[in-house]
């Protein structure tokens, strides 16, 4: 415990030593956020300073191993770092689904090659990386998706189309599923597979969503040749990679609308019915707002609880209890159902697209609300997540 | 505050379960129904908890008790409801022993604490009126200072375990009136007074509450609880413990319904496959689970925030009482739908949880009434 103190004074000394100050309190948001890649996009100079320094020290992967471009920090070290740098409000030096979803996954299933090759990569914020997994005919039943691997010698040559591949024109690799054995059931034909994107016969086609913008792409592969190095797992063994992936998915989209049930967005709530019921203080008005309100916050609370209860049982060291099947379901309702309020209390201010009459705090809580109708679908389907605690909690029979 | 139960709470758990198992099935509870005893729970066992130390728990050692916490005590009232015993913890440890330690005078505590914690000493708490619902502050019952005296009259109702208890702490209008907060003072009435008239009530969950009607009843200077006029701030402070222990039995009657339940969807078969593997009933499974979830990590933080004595401790009671209410009806509806005819015969155990849900949902606050004040505790 001693040394975990110590390890906050040098950790906060050297933050406030190394921190821009330029970039204190901002990209507060995943979105804002610095994603790295070939193609990258800083916000401003002091964000590529920030990422290159923190990079440097292993510390936009804190807990992954030095040897990968980690910063080999212990889960309490790594929390204490968040703390302080939550404390200075400094942004995270990188965002992004290499560290989040593919690292993870190279570190419990990629071979010593593999991850020499692209973990440094992800810490350094060089390489972009994006899912392909969705496919037009197979959304919640992914096992049943076509793309085709055919194997010509060393190589496996990729046909095909996946759909919902978040910032697909942005990244540089995509992890894919793509089905090796035609005749094989089908989670047993399917193989785990790194592609770069620069390879001939990938191109990408933006979706534009009901929000009017979005960061999902179409992805095509015209006979795209994959060096069968790429393979991560077995060949033909892909489907479990592929679940363990979707669980760090879902623990990730269960933290990004989480963190928000958590202290501060619930307030929003607050403030958005003090504006548009015209009530600056004192008890809300409207009767039946506020008890939608009440129940919202009321709910929030409860999910963050919840959230804690896990941690503070993983941290005695007991396994994941059965709750955590409810994240992913829980916050994304949660965040849809706070979004409805919103609209709902800002009346007929909240039905703006664009342009004069409207704020721009409401235009945004619009879109935010048409976005946010993607949550439960996302990542697997709110049905999917009750099928699995279904299935996996309950034992309840197919 | 930690979400996580000790080592102790632990094996305190097991113990409970283990005590439950033995000696209180339902079949206990629904023997005490038929047989319209009419206290409606055995005095015998509370005894043997008391010998146990768990009715003593959040009592100070100097006066009998174990000086441990709600939390602790959580984890007893779960296992004890799980199989809806009936025993007197929410009428005699919670409202009437947490009025006395939080109220009574050093004298009171003495005189009146350690029999509670052997056992042999039950108390009830009379602070609902007709009409009041969840407004500790709405009280009619007089209290009119005579000679040395003070002399209650008027009617209490919803009175938990008032025909077993000993002693009732009565709440009574010294000043003020309607629902002035001010103006409300706690006695101390023995139940065997002159003037003290106690009527059974029948109630679905079959327990054991009353009407209490108080005639000129006499009660002297040394027998008010807490300080004059000033009593509607203590109630608070009581039925804010005792709504956290009924959540706790009311997470170990919901987890029970639903074991029960999926048990149920397992073996029950039609169109020759266990309806459990039918979607529509799997999804309504998985939300009923997660209801549960939720309603348990609001209860642990509201008896952690209870014995930590912390601001919020109120607003986490309201977000407890709230999810539980709504979660238990929630599950035990689903619990007799899901059951389907059998679910609705008296000869099958479910529609017993289903009626104390139904209960526990309406004592001392409803959702709406929690969220409300949870609204106003939270500035809007």
């Amino acid at each position: 415990m001693a040394d975990l103190e110590e390890f906050r004074v040098e950790t906060n000394a050297w933050l406030r030593a190394n921190g821009p100050a330029s970039i204190v309190g901002t990209m507060q948001t995943n979105e804002e956020g610095i994603w790295g890649g070939r193609k990258a996009v800083f916000p401003s100079p002091d964000a590529k300073r920030w990422l290159a320094i923190m990079a440097e020290r292993g510390w936009t992967a804190p807990t992954w191993p030095r040897e990968y471009g980690g910063g080999g920090l212990s889960p309490d070290e790594a929390r204490v770092l968040s703390q302080e740098m939550a404390k200075l409000r400094l942004p995270p030096p990188l965002v992004g689904f290499g560290l989040t979803m593919i690292g993870p996954t190279l570190l419990q299933f990629g071979n010593e090659d593999q991850r020499r090759e692209h973990l440094p990569k992800i810490c350094r914020g060089e390489i972009r990386w994006c899912q392909g997994y969705s496919e037009p005919d197979a959304g919640s039943d992914l096992a049943s998706l076509k793309t085709r691997a055919v194997r010509e010698g060393d190589d496996l040559v990729v046909t095909g189309q996946k759909v919902w591949t978040s910032y697909a024109d942005k990244s540089d690799w995509i992890f894919a599923l793509v089905r090796s054995d035609p005749h094989a059931k089908k989670q047993e034909g399917i193989t785990f597979l790194l592609i770069d994107m620069a390879t001939p016969g990938v191109s990408v086609r933006p979706i534009q969503l009901i929000s009017g913008a979005s960061p999902f792409c179409e992805t095509y592969f015209d006979e795209v040749r994959v060096p069968l190095r790429n393979v991560i797992g077995a060949l033909h063994g892909g489907w479990t990679v592929a679940k363990a992936l979707l669980g760090h998915e879902r623990s990730m989209i269960a933290d990004v609308f989480g963190g928000g049930a958590r202290k501060g967005a619930s307030s929003a709530l607050v403030e958005i019915a003090r504006r548009h019921l015209d009530a600056p203080e004192g008890p809300l008005p409207d009767p039946i707002q506020r008890d939608r309100i009440a129940q919202t916050e009321l709910d929030a609370r409860c999910f963050a609880l919840t959230v804690q209860r896990s941690r503070d049982g993983a941290k005695a060291g007991h396994r994941p209890g059965p709750e955590t099947s409810m994240f992913k379901y829980y916050a994304t309702e949660l965040n849809e159902r706070r979004h409805e309020l919103m609209v709902r209390i800002a009346g007929p201010q909240g039905l703006g697209w664009e342009g004069e009459g409207f704020v721009a705090e409401d235009l945004a809580l619009t879109r935010a609300w048409l976005r946010s109708r993607g949550n439960s679908i996302e990542g697997g389907t709110s049905e999917i997540q009750l099928n699995v605690i279904a299935k996996r909690v309950l034992g309840l029979p197919d | 505050m930690n979400l996580v139960h000790s080592e102790d709470q632990e094996l305190l758990a097991k113990t409970a379960a283990d005590f439950v198992a033995a000696h209180s099935p339902v079949a206990r509870v629904r023997k005490l129904r038929d047989s319209k005893d009419p206290i409606g729970f055995s005095k015998e066992l509370w005894r043997e908890m008391a010998g146990l130390g768990w009715v003593g728990i959040p009592f100070p050692e100097g006066l009998g008790g174990a000086g441990m916490g709600f939390a602790d005590l959580a984890v007893v009232l779960e296992a004890l409801g799980r199989t809806l015993a009936p025993e007197p913890f929410v009428s005699t440890v919670l409202l009437g022993g947490q009025a006395v330690l939080l109220g009574g005078s050093e004298a009171q505590r003495k005189e009146i604490l350690p029999g509670v914690c052997s056992g042999e000493t039950l108390l009830a708490l009379a602070f609902e009126e007709p009409g009041s619902r969840y407004d500790v502050s709405r009280v009619a019952v007089r209290a009119d200072v005579e000679g040395d005296e003070w002399r209650l009259s008027g009617r209490k109702v919803h009175v938990l375990d008032g025909a077993a208890a000993d002693t009732i702490v009565v709440s009574a209008r010294t000043a003020g009136a309607g629902s002035d907060p001010e103006g409300i003072t706690l006695f101390l009435v023995p139940a065997r007074a002159r003037g003290v008239r106690i009527t059974a009530e029948q109630r679905i969950d079959s327990r054991g509450a009353a009407i209490v009607d108080l005639d000129s009843v006499a009660v002297g200077r040394a027998d008010v609880v807490g300080p004059v006029d000033r009593g509607a701030v203590l109630l608070e402070r009581v039925i804010d413990r005792a709504a956290a222990g009924l959540c706790a039995e009311t997470l170990g009657l919901m987890s029970e319904a639903f074991e029960r339940t999926l048990a149920y969807l397992k073996t029950r078969v039609q169109f020759g496959a266990p309806i459990g593997s039918f979607q529509a009933l799997k999804h309504r499974a998985a939300l009923c689970f997660i209801e549960i979830e939720l309603a348990r990590s609001a209860t642990m933080a509201a008896v952690r925030a209870l014995d930590e004595g912390s601001d919020d401790a109120s607003k986490l009671v309201s977000v407890a009482k709230a999810r539980c209410s709504d979660a238990a009806v929630l599950v035990t509806n689903e619990a007799v739908q899901m059951h389907g005819g059998i679910g609705m015969t008296d000869e099958h155990d479910i529609g017993f949880y289903m009626k104390r849900a139904r209960v526990a949902e309406l004592s001392f606050g409803d959702s709406a009434w929690h969220r409300d004040r949870f609204a106003r505790l939270e500035g809007f």
